[in-house]
């Protein structure tokens, strides 16, 4: 602070202490400065960061137990017993379904909607409001009402079932219904997300392509598939690579919705697993190389996602 | 656009749907009606009797307004308590957040001192790894500190600041170096040019960026779950999962806990809709 308060009332005309370094030179004042107003950042990074990160790949490496206390080193054991583990493969195998399940049906929702949206309809921004307000509300919030909606003796679906004369489904009590259940949920939650985003992708294309297509006599189907939709990309790849990566995030609405991995496990993803192996049996070792196995997994993602955005993007100018 | 007479017919065939636009009008109300109904569901059946809620066929409107669900949360969980221990932790995260975040993005946007590119390398490094990996090895630090069931240890590890760094500098980037260099002449020093010029010029940045960290701590779940295990330290959404387990199928307490959770989110909603679409638009470009 004394350093800033010098600096404040220290008149132009005095030179201020310059030092050189590599071709430029920097005022000594600016250097501390600068630095210091770094420093908290760099605190919090390096406890949250960097000393986990190097900490996680030591614990995978041990086959720490927090219930028994015992730690020694195990080498590459964990990832062994990982990659021959049935339990895992079928919470990656479950979080490859859910996240295929909701890239295919959230995306093209979202989109479906957003071009709606886009055109001249009344009460267009409170339609808007509608589909985004999911996206705000707390996720154990809103988990809670869908579990009544959900509950095989008194919730409304199954009342609405029987209304309908149809068979009564188990919903998140059953190893079919329940990846399907926690599904149309996240779908709900989640698509107001990608509408906004598209949406103001949408709004970013010029008039002046879409009216020179429809000069042309473009059709509205026309207009989106060859005007709309390739000048969409970028956000396309984005959101496409979005869902996909927060797939492998998912964990809350799990927890809340179907613990202990819901019926035999069908709903247990790779981050559930991870939580059950730390948190409740106490396997942080193990846990520690799954995470890190997860975190392979996220990597390669955003390495795709760079090489796409990369690509030259469809431009008409 | 307006200076073309040839587009005012379009302007004027704007007011009159055709069929088409009434086709579409009606699918996304019929859409809408499907967003809206868990939130109606929710805010009629939090004042439903038990009965109510376990009537066939499905009652609508409440058949006697139950205030008393309210009182029933807190009967059952120390709900102002979880209220409490949510806005605390809330509060000082978001504000530790924001001010580290100005503090970094005016140091890197507005003065001048090697070495920047590689902190930056540094802070975008850590928007790779996601909370899975770095949760087990912070829970045992906060364990060996003794941090278990404080507040302290719910606060600092969610303390990431590079996102919203990112965020204000962009902002930070476009105030003028003008203005910045004509505050120094007027011998402002440089925490002064910061409170009294990229401070002002960058408000509406600054609030976007707030209510998106206090939106993301408000709902925060994994970390207070792993962290807390005493009830006077849980924070809301935890509550209100340790709620459902205890009141089984008592869903019109649920309900009416649920309710008073969302509140302040809706309240937020309500008003700051614009900037909060706007966050999410900023964030989808720039990250």
């Amino acid at each position: 602070m004394e350093k800033n308060v010098s600096a404040a009332v220290q008149p132009p005309a005095r030179a201020v202490r310059k030092v050189r370094i590599g071709k430029n030179i920097y005022s000594v004042p600016e250097i501390v400065v600068g630095v210091l107003l770094l420093v908290p950042s760099i605190v919090f990074l390096v406890f949250t960061f960097v000393i986990p990160v190097v900490q996680v790949v030591e614990l995978s490496l041990t086959n720490f137990n927090m219930a028994t206390g015992e730690m020694s080193f195990v080498g590459i054991r964990n990832y062994e017993y990982l990659l021959g583990n049935e339990d895992f493969w079928l919470s990656m195998w479950n979080t490859c379904k859910y996240s295929a399940a909701k890239l295919i049906f959230d995306t093209s929702l979202a989109l479906l909607i957003a071009v709606q949206l886009d055109k001249n309809i009344p009460l267009k921004k409170f339609l808007r409001s509608t589909y985004f307000a999911p996206v705000v509300v707390p996720m154990v919030a809103s988990s809670l009402i869908w579990i009544w909606f959900y509950d095989p003796q008194v919730g409304p679906f199954n009342q609405i079932l029987s209304f309908l004369g149809l068979p009564e489904l188990k919903w998140l009590y059953s190893e079919h219904t329940a990846m399907i259940s926690i599904l149309l949920f996240s779908i709900w939650k989640g698509l107001g997300y990608n509408v906004v985003l598209f949406l103001s992708g949408l709004q970013n294309i010029s008039d002046s392509y879409l009216e020179a297509a429809r000069l042309d006599g473009a059709s509205e189907w026309q207009l989106f598939w060859k005007v709309k939709f390739p000048l969409l990309r970028p956000i396309t790849n984005f959101v496409v690579i979005m869902c996909i990566i927060n797939s492998f995030k998912v964990f809350t609405e799990i927890n809340v919705m179907t613990p202990n991995g819901g019926p035999l496990g069908s709903t247990r993803l790779i981050v559930s697993y991870i939580y059950e192996q730390a948190f409740t049996n106490g396997r942080m070792g193990r846990a520690s190389a799954a995470a890190l196995l997860l975190f392979v997994v996220i990597f390669i993602l955003t390495q795709i996602r760079s090489a796409m955005d990369a690509r030259k993007d469809v431009d008409y100018e | 656009m307006s200076k073309n007479p040839d587009i005012q017919p379009m302007r004027i065939r704007r007011k009159r749907l055709n069929g088409y636009q009434w086709y579409v009008f009606v699918m996304l109300t019929i859409g809408a009606v499907f967003m809206l109904f868990p939130f109606v569901w929710m805010i009629l059946s939090a004042f439903k009797t038990k009965a109510d809620v376990y009537a066939y066929p499905p009652r609508w409107i409440p058949s006697s307004w139950q205030w008393q669900n309210f009182t029933k949360v807190f009967e059952m969980i120390p709900f102002w308590r979880y209220y409490f221990n949510s806005i605390v932790t809330s509060v000082i995260e978001t504000v530790l957040q924001i001010v580290i975040s100005i503090f970094a993005a005016y140091s890197i946007t507005k003065l001048r001192y090697p070495g920047k590119k590689l902190f930056l390398a540094f802070m975008r490094s850590s928007l790779f790894v996601p909370m899975v990996v770095t949760m087990i090895p912070m829970y045992l630090l906060v364990a060996s500190l003794g941090w278990l069931d404080t507040y302290a240890g719910i606060i600092f590890p969610q303390v990431t600041t590079a996102f919203t760094t990112l965020l204000l500098m962009s902002y930070f980037d476009s105030i003028p170096k003008d203005l910045v260099d004509s505050a120094k002449l007027d011998g402002c020093g440089y925490f002064r040019v910061l409170t009294r010029v990229v401070v002002p010029n960058a408000k509406g940045a600054i609030s976007t960026a707030t209510l998106f960290s206090f939106l993301g701590n408000w709902k925060s779940y994994t970390w207070p779950l792993i962290v807390t295990t005493k009830t006077e330290y849980r924070t809301l959404p935890i509550g209100l999962k340790y709620l459902m387990q205890e009141s089984s199928s008592e869903y019109q307490v649920m309900m009416a806990a649920s309710l008073m959770a969302i509140l302040p989110v809706l309240i937020i909603f309500i008003f700051c809709e614009k900037q909060l679409v706007r966050s999410i638009t900023l964030t989808g470009m720039k990250s």
